[in-house]
């Protein structure tokens, strides 16, 4: 089952006249956001979105951009009572499992 | 050889002892010691033995899991060669435990990339896992020379702190992404290295939710002593009735954990809304209502149980975004912001018509 949050990928842009169609992106996306199509890619899942950061990351010409954070709710607590961006506590989340995206 | 590892670099030691010198390489899951072009290489163990087993389930429950490292550096699975693909890991002994159990009857080097104990996906989020390390890794251990080819195979889930445009323009070594979980990796050698949508991609099934359930239980301890003291305040004065008044608050203020520990993942996809927290606040809800029938309590009292249990569990569950697969930032800054007057709200009138529902003898 594909599971939707809040706000989802709303910061997720991408710059299609700059975009070389070369899969990256639809490579490292961990939840199938991209389609490639006809020698561009294309945001399909927005919803999907996490904004992870994977994309933009190692798009090889700059065309994709993202505003990356945790969607983490302990973490921006932490962020909030230290006056921080949102933080990580140590012994937190982190780690427990492969599969866990926080920190 | 001193390359090889981070720490404890005295050439003349390390030649003569090789790495048995060194405390971190005297693992269970170190089988023993290869040479290759001149070098002492740790052959590590494919087959997961039980003491792997056990510190695995040690580490799901919070147990020494930031002691749970292993040394950075190349290690070798089977018998290498110049030609033999190089797999990346973390140096969180549960991902290092994935990827070599699923790398059974391969013959493969593991490059252990330094990401202070932490998972490829948490690391590479926090840039541990990232194009600096992997590029330091690469030329510490001077892989160029130790393999004849220019590939790394990553996991997927280390691309939002890798560039591998960038790691091919500074190493000259080409990155390939592999799949999201180390048990497909098989399926995607014998596939030609092609991925799927489904390999490609990360859920969040129950088992999934479960695993990350252990944690969270042991970090909602502090509202067991928090329940336990209100419930037995309620049931003041002490006498014969106390116990009477006692425990059934206590059975409703100590449910709220596996309330939101336990049901909530397990029930995550079918509660309604996406916000964690109202899925949480939901269950603590009818988890209070369903005591209050159950042991007869008076209006007020279950009512009371409700403001206390709904905000408790809400809360609970709100934490789970963290460790969820598809939560993103702005998301989750909606809930917190949200949701914390009405919590404070909530607990605040729970409290006082507890007071009330006792002051009045109800
Ligand atoms: S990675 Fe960049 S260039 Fe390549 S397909 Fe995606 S957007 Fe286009
Ligand atoms: S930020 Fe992450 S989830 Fe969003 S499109 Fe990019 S790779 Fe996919």
């Amino acid at each position: 089952m594909k599971l939707k949050y809040l706000r989802n990928g709303q910061t997720l842009a991408l710059d299609a006249g700059t975009c070389v169609g070369c899969g990256a992106c639809v490579d490292v996306c961990p939840h199938a956001v991209f389609e490639v199509d006809g020698g561009k890619a294309r945001i399909v899942g927005r919803d999907y979105c996490m904004e992870c950061g994977a994309c933009a990351r190692n798009c090889p010409v700059g065309a994709l951009s993202v505003k990356v954070g945790v969607g983490c709710a302990a973490a921006i607590i932490i962020g909030k009572l230290r006056g921080t961006a949102p933080t990580c506590g140590e012994g937190g989340c982190c780690g427990e499992s492969e599969r866990s995206s926080c920190c | 050889m001193s390359a090889l590892l981070s720490r404890k670099p005295d050439p003349a030691l390390t030649r003569q002892a090789g790495f048995l010198m060194l405390d971190e390489l005297k693992k269970p899951w170190v089988e023993k010691f290869m040479v290759f072009k001149g070098r002492t290489i740790p052959v590590v163990a494919a087959r997961l033995s039980s003491a792997d087993r056990r510190g695995s389930l040690k580490a799901r429950w919070g147990w020494g899991r930031m002691r749970y490292a292993v040394l950075p550096g190349l290690y070798a699975l089977g018998a290498p060669g110049e030609a033999s693909p190089v797999f990346v890991s973390a140096n969180y002994k549960m991902s290092f435990d994935a990827l070599r159990s699923s790398l059974v009857g391969i013959d493969a080097w593991i490059l252990v990339l330094d990401t202070k104990g932490i998972n490829v996906w948490c690391a590479a989020g926090k840039g541990t896992f990232g194009t600096k390390e992997l590029l330091g890794r690469v030329a510490s251990t001077k892989l160029a020379a130790v393999v004849g080819h220019r590939t790394l195979i990553l996991p997927q889930l280390g691309a939002p702190g890798v560039s591998a445009p960038e790691i091919a323009r500074l190493s000259g070594f080409r990155v390939e992404w592999g799949p999201v979980r180390a048990a497909d990796i098989k399926a995607w050698l014998a596939a030609g290295r092609r991925k799927d949508e489904p390999t490609r991609s990360v859920t969040f099934g129950l088992r999934d939710r479960m695993a990350v359930a252990p944690v969270e239980i042991v970090h909602s301890w502090p509202i067991l002593p928090a329940a336990l003291a209100l419930a037995a305040l309620y049931g003041l004065p002490a006498g014969g009735a106390w116990l009477a008044r006692s425990l059934p608050a206590a059975i409703l203020l100590l449910g709220i954990v596996p309330a939101g520990t336990i049901l909530f993942p397990a029930l995550l996809p079918w509660l309604p809304s996406r916000a964690f927290v109202v899925k949480g606040a939901l269950l603590g809800g009818l988890w209070a209502f369903a005591c209050g029938a159950v042991f007869k309590m008076p209006a007020l009292e279950t009512l009371a149980g409700f403001f206390l249990a709904a905000p408790a569990a809400g809360f609970l569950a709100m934490n789970f975004t963290g460790a969820s697969t598809y939560t993103c930032q702005p998301g989750a800054l909606l809930e917190v912001e949200r949701s914390f007057w009405p919590m404070i709200a909530s607990l605040a009138a729970g409290l006082a018509l507890a007071i009330g529902a006792r002051a009045f003898g109800i």
